[in-house]
């Protein structure tokens, strides 16, 4: 439905942008945007296939822009100084309102190139080492970990098996586990299996209004219990994926909300709602002793 | 040496595993009725006596693969006689989304595995030492990890924790519990945490593999072990080989993903056959003992 709704708003928008360029077309402008409000007024009421297509949306801001956006001085830190440089995890040190943090997430790439580069967000076991690695200096140098969750899974291929893809991942859960300073994860798209979670086993998980959770992306869902891809949408419904699902079945702790008609729109608004939400839960545990944050994690996952 | 009265305690202590362990024997290899006096082998077909494969630990006496064997089956032949006590064996599945038609088929696969879960806990002796031993049972649901079967295992390990015992894990299973959907993700990081805080504690974790160990128990518990051992020929990876052939768009060579593999790609430290299992566990299991 959703789709339907932004093919019909985005032609709007691209008639209201060809008309601000000319004068004295103001009205026509207002009945236009008019039109636009009450079709995204329309699908107030999302169904979990309509999330799912959000989450997915190609102009969805991703973990390149929400580091541009919510922090500044970022250094970004390459490779897994092992054997590989994953693309698809991008990560490093910033600020967040003045303060070190380490931050990382899935990287999908905006162009075919960098899709490609990145496989579409896709992470093989050299990505999931560099991610540790990363972290592991957070806990080194006491900076608090932001993650942002953005992926369809971990890569099944040939060489990320052969080069231990469930090893890396069960290395993550452990050692994440393990940390004393705060991990606050943030899903923003997509976070499909243990390909998500590599990165997410956080203290507070934040799911943005559109983006979902969930054990297996619900194409691959619905392939293993039905056998037909093509129920997918069926899928999202009995999965539970949806942040409001989450939230409900305390695996998210906080919803931030998105603009009607999802975020890929109004980045803006997002990462200001987003950037107020990451500043109290970091203001969280601030006061809390590094052995007290560890368990304020452990109890999290221990309870579910 | 061992008084007859002995034995006997030991007899009746163990009669509720030896009742089971007769019921699990080859009921892997379904469609089999037990006891079979005949069974064919599920790779080469060939027909051997009953009490021929039991001679062979359940691996075909003619072209040597191995039938997955019950968790209670594989107990018994670990255990010192009379040690075996079960961990947890009330604890069902449960059914956090209200998934369609879950409780029903959990119900038919209970009634006919006569298991109420996945995993079998349990604690006991080995070699005369104590030990904590999951089993995971491919028969159940393919083994998958479920709200239930991710809080037994970690229930499982803090008693290990807790009794400052070795703890060893059989892992089979095909991954999540598609029916219990994100709680069946979040066992992954529950399990794990267990290990990461069991092993800080210097507690020993042997992780023997077993075909199948795939999807969300390789990527979690299964791999964290300080020693690694599997049985010969099982699949073991993340990815199933079909969606991986489908990713890449080609055949995947001969033995990939098989125990073989996984050990001279360096992810496992030996490969133990059946009839060694118990043996090199009690060579382990010493070679940790605090002097």
């Amino acid at each position: 439905m959703i789709k339907e709704v932004l093919e019909k708003t985005d032609a709007l928008e691209e008639k209201i942008q060809a008309l601000l360029a000319e004068e004295e077309k103001t009205e026509e402008i207002k009945v236009l945007q008019e039109e636009k409000k009450k079709l995204l007024d329309s699908c107030k009421d999302l169904e979990p296939g309509d999330r799912v297509f959000l989450a997915r949306h190609p102009r969805r801001p991703h973990v390149e822009d929400f580091v541009s956006a919510l922090f500044t001085d970022f250094f970004e830190q390459k490779g897994d100084h092992l054997y590989d440089e994953d693309r698809s995890i991008y990560g490093g040190i910033a600020r967040f309102h003045g303060r070190p943090v380490t931050v990382l997430g899935h990287r999908k790439g905006r162009t075919v190139e960098e899709n490609l580069s990145c496989n579409f967000g896709m992470t093989c076991p050299e990505g999931y080492r560099k991610a540790k690695r990363i972290m592991e200096q957070a806990e080194k140098f006491d900076r608090p970990i932001i993650t942002f969750v953005d992926t369809p899974g971990a890569y099944p291929g040939l060489e990320a098996e052969q080069h231990g893809q469930g090893e890396a991942i069960a290395k993550n859960l452990a050692f994440m586990s393990s940390l004393h300073v705060p991990v606050i994860a943030v899903v923003t798209g997509e976070g499909s299996s243990g390909g998500a979670l590599g990165i997410c086993v956080a203290n507070k998980i934040l799911m943005l209004e559109n983006a979902i959770y969930s054990v297996l992306s619900p194409e691959g869902f619905a392939t293993i219990l039905w056998k037909d891809s093509s129920r997918a949408a069926e899928a999202a419904k009995v999965m539970k994926l949806t942040a409001k699902d989450l939230k409900e079945a305390n695996v998210a702790d906080e919803v931030v909300p998105e603009s009607l008609g999802g975020a890929q729109d109004d980045p803006e608004s997002l990462y200001k709602a987003l950037d107020q939400v990451l500043e109290k839960t970091l203001a969280y545990y601030d006061g809390m002793s590094r052995h007290e944050i560890r368990k304020d994690r452990l109890s999290k996952f221990r309870n579910i | 040496m061992k008084s007859p009265i002995q034995s006997l305690v030991e007899l009746v202590k163990d009669r509720d595993l030896r009742q089971k362990a007769n019921k699990d024997t080859m009921s892997g290899a379904a469609p089999l009725k037990v006891p079979a006096t005949f069974i064919s082998c599920r790779k080469c077909g060939r027909r051997a006596l009953h009490s021929r494969w039991e001679e062979n630990y359940y691996i075909c006496p003619h072209c040597g693969s191995y039938s997955p064997i019950g968790a209670y089956y594989r107990l018994k032949m670990l255990y010192d006689p009379g040690t075996f006590q079960e961990l947890d064996q009330d604890m069902a599945v449960k059914d956090p989304l209200d998934f369609p038609e879950y409780r029903e088929k959990a119900e038919s696969q209970a009634k006919k595995t006569g298991l109420k879960e996945a995993v079998v806990s349990s604690k006991g002796k080995i070699g005369g030492i104590p030990v904590v031993v999951l089993v995971l049972d491919s028969r159940f649901f393919m083994g998958s990890m479920s709200q239930a079967v991710g809080e037994k295992v970690t229930r499982g390990i803090e008693v290990a924790d807790k009794e400052q015992c070795p703890l060893i894990i059989f892992s089979a299973s095909g991954g999540a519990r598609m029916q219990e959907g994100i709680y069946s993700l979040m066992q992954m990081a529950k399990t794990s945490a267990a290990v990461e805080l069991f092993s800080e504690h210097g507690g020993l974790f042997i992780s023997y593999l077993t075909h199948p160990t795939t999807g969300g128990v390789t990527a979690s518990f299964a791999t964290l072990g300080d020693i690694t051992l599997a049985e010969p020929g099982a699949l073991i990876g993340f990815a199933g080989p079909r969606v991986i052939e489908q990713t890449i768009n080609s055949k995947l060579p001969k033995g990939f993903q098989k125990s073989e593999y996984l050990e001279s790609h360096g992810f496992v430290d030996k490969i133990v056959e059946r009839k060694d299992m118990r043996e090199t566990l009690i060579q382990l299991l010493k070679l940790h003992q605090k002097a």
